[in-house]
């Protein structure tokens, strides 16, 4: 799950770490009068789950409340890659003498904790490790020990060399270390770590992924989910328990299990179609997530046919039929449906579907070209 | 032969009376795993199906049954705990079948596990199937039958479908394993691959990967320095855009890292057969037996 920067904010300040706040706004009125009361030049800056605010025009400057007004307008309502802006924070306006990058991330490859520090800062650290990478500094922490003070004042002197400013960051550093534990974070970065002219060390900016494994025990950081900065239908498949991510192409795709469904869209686009979307229904046999899946496939008007492919394992393929039979008198579904299954009680479920007017098929890669030949027009 | 499951398993089920538990504990006793154990709190003196004792710990389940291996059918919030307590009764080989584990407790759970010098395989998989001798997870029992390839997987469904496939095809398998597609678990592709190396039974591997991390290109070129069986190779999510996590934790590419191409490019640059699709695994391995 990901996070707005000022919640992010929010995490780190409950940690002590010194963030210059700021307060968020939905509309230029509010933008203005929260820029009257900080005073002095503020930052706008566009609240949504992506990257590269920056460059697409979503960070401001602004040195007048009433300018603050005008780039908030600006700003509010823009598309940025393909997410609606709904709030801004409007910050104060920091004078910066330097700027740094320190981040943690869940690493796969040391299966720890891993720290990724640079004198380099404000930029995309990815680039950075990939074309520059002896200005990173990384370090793994053992888990079962934590981070400890001697890592954190090592990493904090590749930082700074003056003294005040090495344990002003080596504090921080713990701070953000507990902050990204206690969010069950898989990621939790600064960027930039600024040094002031008079010599503060403070954080700007910062992002949390969220480990979506934690949320069940973290109900707190659950609730900083923003619904309104996700794609409707994967909202609705969440409260389905159905993972689903929508693509771009035409055949809407409904199977059991993450590998198979990943395999399911390559072998679509392998005989030339495009797939509408990733969905997953799980393993366990409950016709409702079939009625569930076909509802949120047909709220995509893209959609022009749609391929079940069920392998029936654990899943029990005549409870996906029933599923099936039941959607469709449920909702008006106006594509073609193609049916693969296999498995557990196919006969059962061949039979039921045959009874109410669908014809099942057995093998993966006729399903996947008849549906691929659907979508373009090209079969009855 | 087959690898880490055979006759002489002794398994203990620790979660046996819930409602996953107690299904998949039948259908591996109607399968042949010798179930030895269950494992509930408070549910120590009561039996399974009329002849399985249960137990309050694993500790004494294990004393009183001689048991060498755990499957941990527990909800997400008590699976690192069980995986802790496996491994601190003495269990040699840990197989967790929960999903949703967070990869925290993972950082933790794993290198514990290793000290105590078990194995854990997943979390977040489908078990193993040592065909004809015993299966541990929820790999169905029907979908194989006993033959010369060793078979390794991120995916559970896949995994089936592809074993389908070459039953269809007369083929069968040693053992298949479903190491589970969460960032950080307890046995790796390198792992079975070198298992299957040293198993005389085992012919030929398939190995399935998906996107996300870097394991399959570590395997890649694993094979190339110390596996002498042909393996042939498939990678899921070739369509998948970056930066969203497709189902499984592990799935998701991160910039340029950890594409399908990437993956395929490793295959084939260490003499690993790439299959396009799961169908051609088929005929790649007929090619190579």
């Amino acid at each position: 799950m990901n996070i707005h920067e000022y919640q992010a904010k929010e995490l780190l300040a409950a940690q002590g770490v010194p963030v210059p706040m700021g307060e968020v706004a939905t509309t230029p009125e509010q933008a203005e009068a929260i820029a009257r009361r900080l005073g002095g030049a503020v930052v706008v800056k566009a609240q949504v789950h992506v990257g590269g605010r920056g460059k697409a025009g979503g960070v401001k400057l602004a040195s007048t409340p009433e300018e603050a007004r005008d780039k908030a307008a600006a700003i509010l309502g823009m598309d940025i890659k393909g997410l609606t802006v709904e709030k801004v924070l409007i910050a104060p306006a920091e004078d910066i003498a330097t700027e740094a990058y320190v981040g943690i991330i869940l690493d796969r490859a040391s299966k720890a904790p891993v720290w990724m520090v640079s004198a380099a800062g404000g930029i995309d650290i990815e680039e950075v490790a990939a074309t520059d990478p002896d200005k990173i500094t990384k370090m793994a922490v053992d888990p079962r020990y934590g981070f400890l003070p001697h890592q954190a004042h090592l990493l904090a002197t590749k930082l700074y060399s003056d003294p005040k400013q090495v344990r002003a960051t080596a504090r921080i550093l713990q701070q953000l270390y507990k902050a990204f534990i206690e969010a069950g974070a898989s990621l939790a970065e600064i960027n930039p770590l600024i040094t002031t002219p008079s010599g503060e060390v403070k954080a700007i900016d910062a992002k949390f992924n969220i480990d979506d494994n934690e949320l069940f025990r973290l109900p707190e950081i659950e609730a900083l989910r923003d619904e309104s900065s996700e794609d409707p239908a994967e909202v609705l498949a969440r409260e389905a328990n159905l993972t689903f991510i929508k693509l771009d192409g035409d055949v809407g795709c409904v199977v059991n299990g993450a590998g198979l469904a990943m395999a399911t869209m390559d072998l679509v686009k392998y005989y030339g179609g495009e797939p509408a979307n990733f969905l997953d229904i799980g393993g366990s046999s409950n016709p409702e997530k079939v009625v569930n899946a076909l509802k949120i496939i047909t709220t995509d008007p893209q959609v022009k046919a749609i391929l079940f492919n069920i392998f029936g394992g654990i899943t029990r393929t005549d409870d996906v039929a029933n599923g099936i039979v039941t959607a469709t008198k449920m909702i008006d579904i106006k594509v073609p449906i193609v049916i693969r299954l296999t498995g557990t009680n196919e006969e059962i479920a061949v039979k039921i579907l045959a009874e109410n007017g669908f014809a099942a098929m057995t093998d993966m890669d006729e399903a996947v070209q008849k549906a691929v030949a659907l979508a373009k027009g090209e079969a009855q | 032969m087959s690898i880490f499951i055979d006759q002489s398993t002794r398994l203990i089920v620790q979660g046996i009376t819930g409602r996953d538990g107690s299904f998949h504990a039948k259908q591996m006793m109607e399968y042949g795993t010798n179930v030895v154990a269950g494992v509930t709190p408070g549910k120590g003196g009561q039996t399974f199906e009329g002849s399985v004792p249960i137990f309050n710990t694993v500790e004494e389940a294990m004393k009183e049954t001689g048991a060498n291996s755990s499957v941990i059918y527990v909800p997400p919030a008590f699976a690192s705990d069980a995986m802790f307590e496996a491994a601190d009764a003495g269990i040699s080989f840990i197989v967790c079948i929960t999903e949703g584990v967070p990869v925290l407790d993972m950082t933790r759970v794993r290198p514990y596990v290793l000290d105590k010098g078990a194995r854990l395989l997943g979390p977040n998989c489908p078990g193993l199937l040592s065909a004809g001798k015993s299966k541990v997870g929820i790999i169905p029992g029907h979908i194989t039958q006993p033959g010369p390839v060793g078979l390794v997987s991120k995916s559970g469904t896949l995994t089936y479908e592809v074993v389908y496939k070459l039953k269809g095809a007369g083929i069968g398998t040693t053992t298949c394993v479903g190491i589970g597609g969460d960032p950080i678990n307890g046995t790796s592709f390198i792992d079975c691959l070198a298992a299957f190396e040293a198993d005389p039974e085992t012919k030929a591997i398939v190995m399935l990967g998906e996107i996300g991390g870097t394991d399959e290109q570590d395997a890649a070129a694993y094979i190339k320095q110390h596996v002498t069986k042909p393996v042939v190779g498939f990678i899921a999510g070739q369509t998948a855009p970056p930066g969203r996590r497709m189902g499984h934790a592990g799935a998701i590419i991160s910039g340029s890292a950890g594409t399908a191409e990437e993956k395929l490019q490793a295959f084939r640059d260490n003499g690993i057969a790439v299959a396009q699709r799961p169908l051609d695994v088929v005929g790649l391995i007929q090619e190579v037996l």
